[in-house]
């Protein structure tokens, strides 16, 4: 028996109405942010609580924004160092992990086995685990409260590194062989031939990036003291801290998680069918 | 970079330790590496990043797991006694941190990523459009940032009858009394399990999504004529191969993600050590020690242990999918 119109025989039509299901289950959480990130306050304290919102208002995002105390920075300036740290450590890594890819892959030095062991071993390193030596390397640097605090750390990106490695592998040596025969020098075959051809791979690693940098905390915990410095995540977890007792705040909260959110969200929209791509050759062989 | 020449290749490749030819050695190194100075300069950057922010750091916990060190006297060097502590009379590392970290990290580890590959191969088997729909509803939830997604699991799982689950629940008449999700030690683990599990589709899962979608179909078609006789089999003999690199980068990014998970326990709960250390996990006992007591020593200690934890699941890994000899 076939659906005509779905294109679709029986199990897919099974298959398709039991993903739809965890589907709704995932998304649903999602949905939530948003909706509690519109609710005016009624809403908010309303008793039994309801999941829909019915006036949406942006009450809770001009309170999160407007939100000034004396003694507190406002939330733009969270903003700012958030947007800004994330894009420069983009580019920083992009550009870093793309160059020690080209070379690992086409290039032939002595400890370059090495390197490449390291990299594979590092793919699990989680900073978290040794947070105490980091610590004492990042202050002994003297880059505490400065942003080189928050960029650093996030450039030993191995992950990023294995990536675009395995993309490099698959562009073929004669190519680069006939642009050396031509006189391109190993910069220009990188930024002017690499970089094209393997822009599904740029593109995967900008997105894993952004998303690194931009959800992480550890910066703003550990190497950072003035206020001033901080980024968004650490603002937002100072909001969630007593959340439950304080449902005035949720909405501020929400709002503030729906913000964090969908920056993730549209670059990944915007990057997927090349991540796809990129994924495809994560193998390890 | 390009490749070296015929003589120093030839001299490289046979030359015997002589007490003559040790200089000439020396100097067709220098010779090679100078040839290859662009590389280098391109490597340099992550390289000396890597040193810094990698591999000092475990080499440095791993020093400082031998010794006493407050953050104000300078480290003292007390031998395994961390260790000796450690594995004898921490008691709740050893009736709390240990049996949580191990449930959380094998449901959370293996479990989610079975659940990951299964996904990835139902959803492989659907048409085009379907199949970009549901990647992208399970791969969302790994975007949320475990802070921004706490302003909602707070909430959510709000432990009077305000809360949003207890009400509806309520209201379906499952349970009588409202539950307090996040600081009932009957509780506190299995929603940080669940919530875990929901974040965890991200990269592993795209790859091995990919690496199915990229199986050559007529594999399949050769299998069938061979004799695989259902889908099962077809899983077996024909995917699971093909797909067998991109299944260990999967499970790699499953051991970090487990790990990095670590700190929902005190991030859903507010408080560090959680209610009765019911979702103490091995981060938050090392947090504990260094951010709270400041025994800097005795928490790198736990994170080396934690480091061979990992190191040896990676092998488990690399066992399981990693290439055989002759592939």
């Amino acid at each position: 028996m076939r659906f005509r119109l779905l294109r679709m025989d029986l199990t897919q039509l099974i298959l398709t109405l039991f993903l739809s299901m965890l589907a709704v289950f995932m998304l649903l959480p999602i949905v939530f942010i948003f909706m509690q990130a519109f609710k005016p306050l009624s809403e908010l304290f309303l008793y039994p609580p309801r999941f829909y919102v019915m006036n949406p208002t942006l009450d809770n995002f001009s309170q999160l924004l407007m939100s000034v105390d004396a003694a507190v920075v406002p939330v733009v300036r969270y903003l700012f160092n958030s947007v800004f740290t994330s894009v420069v450590t983009v580019v920083v890594v992009v550009v870093v992990s793309t160059m020690v890819a080209y070379a690992l892959s086409k290039h032939n030095f002595i400890g370059k086995n090495a390197i490449l062991n390291m990299t594979i071993m590092a793919l699990m390193f989680a900073p978290q685990a040794v947070i105490i030596p980091r610590y004492i390397i990042v202050q002994r640097l003297g880059i505490i409260d400065t942003y080189f605090a928050h960029i650093l750390p996030l450039v030993a990106a191995p992950v990023s590194v294995f990536l675009f490695k395995q993309f490099v592998d698959q562009v073929p040596d004669d190519l680069l062989a006939a642009a050396r025969i031509d006189g391109a020098s190993e910069w220009h075959i990188l930024f002017r031939m690499i970089f094209p051809i393997c822009r599904p791979a740029v593109s995967t690693i900008a997105l894993l990036t952004f998303q690194a940098a931009w959800n992480t905390m550890e910066p703003s915990i550990y190497y950072i003291e003035n206020e001033a410095m901080r980024t968004l995540p650490f603002f937002l977890g100072t909001l969630t801290s007593g959340l439950a007792n304080n449902v005035a705040g949720q909405g501020a909260a929400a709002a503030a998680g729906l913000l964090m959110f969908l920056p993730n969200l549209i670059f990944f929209l915007v990057m997927q069918n090349r991540v796809i791509q990129t994924m495809a050759y994560s193998g390890l062989k | 970079m390009k490749s070296e020449s015929p003589t120093v290749q030839r001299i490289w490749g046979t030359a015997r330790w002589k007490p003559g030819a040790s200089r000439l050695r020396l100097r067709l190194l220098a010779k090679r590496i100078w040839q290859d100075r662009v590389s280098y300069l391109m490597v340099a950057p992550y390289v000396i990043a890597f040193v810094t922010f990698i591999l000092l750091p475990v080499l440095g916990a791993i020093g400082l797991s031998f010794t006493f060190y407050n953050m104000i006297e300078t480290p003292r060097y007390v031998g395994l006694l961390n260790y000796i502590y450690l594995f004898t009379e921490d008691d709740v590392f050893m009736t709390h941190v240990l049996p949580n970290t191990f449930t959380f990290a094998v449901i959370v580890g293996p479990g989610g990523y079975l659940l990951a590959f299964l996904l990835a191969w139902l959803i492989a088997q659907l048409p085009h459009r379907v199949r970009t729909v549901f990647s992208l509803a399970l791969y969302t939830p790994s975007m949320a940032a475990a802070v921004a997604m706490s302003a909602i699991w707070l909430v959510l799982f709000s432990g009077d009858r305000v809360g949003y689950l207890n009400s509806f629940l309520l209201g379906l008449g499952i349970i009588t009394e409202p539950i307090n999700w996040l600081h009932s030690v009957q509780w506190l683990m299995p929603v940080m399990i669940i919530v875990t599990l929901w974040s965890s589709m991200g990269v592993g899962f795209l790859a091995m999504l990919a690496g199915i979608l990229n199986v050559d179909p007529q594999l399949y078609e050769a299998g069938r004529i061979d004799g695989v006789k259902n889908r099962l089999q077809e899983i077996y003999y024909i995917t699971i191969p093909s797909v067998k690199p991109q299944m260990l980068f999967g499970a790699v990014m499953a051991i970090v993600n487990t790990l990095q998970a670590g700190a929902i326990g005190v991030t859903l709960s507010g408080q560090n050590p959680t209610p009765n250390y019911a979702g103490q996990l091995i981060l938050n006992h090392i947090d504990d020690f260094a951010f709270q007591r400041f025994e800097m020593g005795y928490a790198a200690a736990v994170s080396v242990v934690l480091l061979i934890i990992v190191y040896l699941s990676s092998k488990l890994a690399w066992a399981f999918f990693g290439p055989k000899e002759g592939e």
